[in-house]
């Protein structure tokens, strides 16, 4: 051993220490923000952000459930089903029972029941019940990437523990367009300018 | 090393007349060999060829045609493509190939692998004992007459959820114990297992040393619970005293059948699978499946799909190389300080990944022919922002922080040691063999993608002690640092797809071996298609499990509380060993 012993070590207590010193150096530096843009490093959507951000340093974590990462608009977690609102409140699901979300889950845990015009005992668009066993869907996001008709779509609610089986049926994952639209601006504007280009195409045609 | 080797034209027919033929069933490749011959084959390719590394060998069940074929693919260590061997025999019990332990050592886990789950008989395999399931279970899963609990139908998707459509859970259509099949006249009542004895006994087979002294030698078993074993791993020891002297890796206790379950899978659906092999690397598994179908399907993806996924891939190298080095320091006793501090930078990476693809870990992001979308506003901002100002800041820390440590060292240096030489018998692959002083490494030896394009050094360290391969991973953060830098910078703009998104794709018939450098190893994916929407064969050449062959030899010698670091230092993910 050509150096002191014990060098590395303090070496790398020097690292932890500066990690330590750099938490309380924060505090400082957001003391300062609050007083001046009341801006907060704790028990705050731009602390948390800050604490996620290249710029961290010092201590991290993010206190779980006090506080929450924020969630991206990609995050997905279980599929709901869209309806869109008409003028009078009814609710129309967008969903066609095509069945090509059921065909393309890996788990296969979309379960879809057609349901017929009485009168000529034809199958017709509406679903007459849909469920989804959440305990075996693996959030794999592929229904709602190929559903023709932007009628099944990820969620963003992952507070969802149950101390039982969890099945849902179609009352419980209908969800209204709005809804959609406030959790996924961006892809649900693109979806909608196409679906309206689509139309106006159609509309050109006829 | 780092220019491949120029294709030879091999005429192993002519040097084996008669016994080798080349395999010329459409979309096929390589040589077919009588299985008389296959050891003086594999020597000769081994010896002469110079193709030293067996990367992976399984077996594959041709029921219609009845046989069952055993299959090779090495390579040489040196670079340059693969060389493939098949054997045939017919599909009748007891199926019988010689084994190749005594040409590629590597073949053992993988021989056991594959008389586990196919059933076919490695004659002079010297321990051939099932892996996964357990000594006792009656059948090989992976037979395609084998059918498992729950059973509903060949392929999917069931008819049950659509049009069919009634809904039902799964236990109550088959309530417990009406779920698997006995064979006839076996009572589970009555039926008594012993499922360990071969093992202790293959434990037992060891030399022993004249020391003069009178010692009791005591059999330990570390786990499948306990918290050095980084999830449900056994360890069975043998201990003079607290020395080692022999041990056996025991898996298979998160077994699933990931394989079985591939094959009633589409083609797409088996995307998401792959997340959930070795889950702390999502992005380099569907990498590597992506490749394998891509390659049976003859589809180049766009250029800023090509740079994407270099991306994701070299970011979850970092990710998982981080994650690896502070588990390790949790491993030899420095309790979750070094570990917080590299999940820190993971942390970041998840986000960027969270952003992208929906998911932190279970990334599914992908597809045949590109990824499944673009990047999102912001996130190459993001990416840039911790490639260039954070990463190397941090990883010169995190590398402050431990590699002069006297404890970690007087710990790490000098234990484990695997030689250059053992570390290729054993098909040792990624930081493992590179730490042993092998510069191996497949983005080099044999690109895939666009990496042939990127500059960055394959890093190598020579010791192959715990130590050595500590510090790899600090070298390898940097390239994939380097990588993500020029990456970043050249990114071009254009399409992320090279098809329309479709869940249906058309595989044509064919076998397709692709492999990544992911980062605990060489990861390969072996598939046949036969044209149907399902695959015919769908085999993983998983890096964690391969490793763990050297695992027994490197820990001889060794005291018990040593052995510890030694498996944190092969870094393996149990959802990839047991598949
Ligand atoms: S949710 Fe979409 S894909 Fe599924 S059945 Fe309805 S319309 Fe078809
Ligand atoms: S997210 Fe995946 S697993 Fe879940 S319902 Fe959709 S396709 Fe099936």
């Amino acid at each position: 051993m050509d150096d002191m012993y014990g060098k590395g070590i303090l070496k790398g207590l020097g690292v932890t220490l500066k990690h330590f010193w750099e938490t309380y150096l924060d505090d400082a530096v957001w003391l300062v923000r609050r007083v001046t843009k009341g801006e907060r490093r704790y028990l705050s959507l731009e602390g948390v952000a800050h604490r996620s951000s290249k710029d961290a340093r010092g201590i991290f974590t993010v206190q779980y459930p006090e506080e929450k990462l924020l969630i991206p608009e990609e995050f997905r977690y279980i599929p709901f089903l869209v309806y869109d609102e008409g003028p009078n409140g009814e609710k129309t699901m967008r969903c066609t029972s095509c069945g090509i979300c059921s065909r393309v889950c890996p788990p296969q845990c979309i379960w879809i029941v057609r349901s017929a015009d009485p009168a000529t005992g034809r199958p017709i668009p509406d679903p007459f019940e849909f469920q989804i066993d959440a305990d075996v869907c693996m959030n794999c996001g592929l229904c709602a990437e190929y559903c023709p008709f932007d009628a099944i779509k990820m969620d963003h609610d992952y507070e969802m523990a149950s101390t039982s089986r969890t099945v849902f049926n179609k009352e419980q994952l209908a969800k209204p367009a709005s809804y959609y639209e406030a959790i996924r601006p961006i892809n649900a504007a693109q979806e909608n300018a196409a679906r309206a280009a689509k139309e106006a195409a159609r509309a050109a045609a006829e | 090393m780092t220019t491949p080797a120029p294709t030879q034209t091999l005429d192993l027919a002519a040097r084996f007349p008669g016994s080798v033929t080349p395999d010329e069933r459409e979309g096929y490749d390589g040589w077919i060999v009588a299985k008389e011959k296959l050891i003086s084959f594999a020597q000769v390719v081994r010896d002469e060829f110079g193709y030293d590394y067996l990367s992976s060998l399984t077996g594959v069940d041709y029921l219609p045609e009845g046989k069952m074929e055993v299959v090779y693919h090495v390579y040489k260590t040196t670079g340059g493509p693969g060389l493939i061997f098949k054997v045939q025999v017919p599909r009748q019990d007891p199926i019988e190939v010689p084994s190749l332990m005594p040409v590629y050592p590597g073949a053992d886990l993988q021989e056991r692998e594959a008389w586990d789950l196919l059933g076919i008989k490695f004659i002079g395999h010297p321990d051939l004992r099932r892996v996964l399931m357990w000594e006792g279970f009656e059948g090989h899963p992976l037979r395609k007459d084998w059918q498992e609990a729950f059973f509903e139908e060949e392929a999917k998707p069931f008819k049950s959820r659509w049009p069919d459509g009634q809904f039902t859970m799964a236990e109550d259509r088959t309530p417990l114990g009406d779920n698997v099949a006995f064979p006839a006249g076996f009572d589970p009542k009555k039926a008594r297992f012993d499922p360990e004895t071969a093992l202790y006994e293959s434990l037992r087979q060891y030399d022993k040393e004249e020391t003069g002294l009178e010692t009791d030698h005591m059999l330990v078993n570390m786990g499948p619970h306990h918290p050095s074993t980084h999830g449900v791993f056994r360890m069975a020891v043998i201990l003079d005293g607290e020395t080692i002297v022999s041990l056996k890796p025991v898996m298979g206790y998160l077994h699933r059948n990931h394989e079985k379950i591939g094959e009633r899978n589409t083609f797409l659906m088996n995307m998401p699978y792959t997340d959930r092999l070795d889950y702390l690397s999502s992005m380099s598994n569907n990498f590597g499946y992506a490749l394998t179908v891509e390659k049976l399907m003859g589809v180049k993806p766009p250029e800023r799909a090509e740079y994407i996924r270099v991306i994701m891939a070299e970011l979850t190298r970092i990710a998982n190389h981080v994650w690896a080095i502070g588990f390790l320091l949790n491993d030899l006793g420095a309790y979750f300080t070094p570990m917080l501090y590299g999940v820190e930078e993971r942390e970041l990476i998840l986000d960027i990944f969270e952003a992208v693809s929906g998911s932190r870990m279970m990334c599914n992001y992908f597809r045949f022919g590109g990824v499944a979308r673009d990047l999102p506003e912001g996130t190459l901002e993001k990416i840039h922002g911790i490639a260039f100002d954070r990463l190397p800041r941090k990883i010169d820390e995190l590398e402050r922080l431990l590699a002069e440590n006297e404890i970690v060292r007087t710990r790490s240096i000098g234990q484990g040691v695997l030689s250059a030489e053992d570390a290729i018998r054993y098909s040792a692959a990624g930081p493992l063999l590179r730490a042993s002083g092998i510069p191996y490494d497949v983005r080099r030896a044999e690109p895939y993608g666009i990496y042939d394009r990127f500059e960055f050094d394959v890093a190598v360290r020579y010791n192959g002690d715990i130590y050595d391969r500590m510090m790899i991973r600090f070298d390898e953060v940097r390239q994939s640092i380097r990588i993500i830098q020029q990456a970043v910078k050249d990114l071009p703009g254009g399409p992320i797809t090279a098809m329309k998104p479709v869940y249906q794709v058309r595989v044509p018939a064919g076998e397709a071996y692709g492999r990544v450098e992911g980062p605990k190893g060489e990861l390969g994916y072996y598939v046949i298609s036969t044209g149907k929407s399902t695959p015919w064969r769908y085999h993983i050449r998983a890096p964690s499990f391969i490793n763990l062959t050297a695992f027994g030899p490197m820990c001889t010698g060794l005291k018990i509380a040593d052995v510890v670091g030694v498996l944190g230092s092969i870094d393996i993910v149990l959802g990839e060993v047991d598949r």
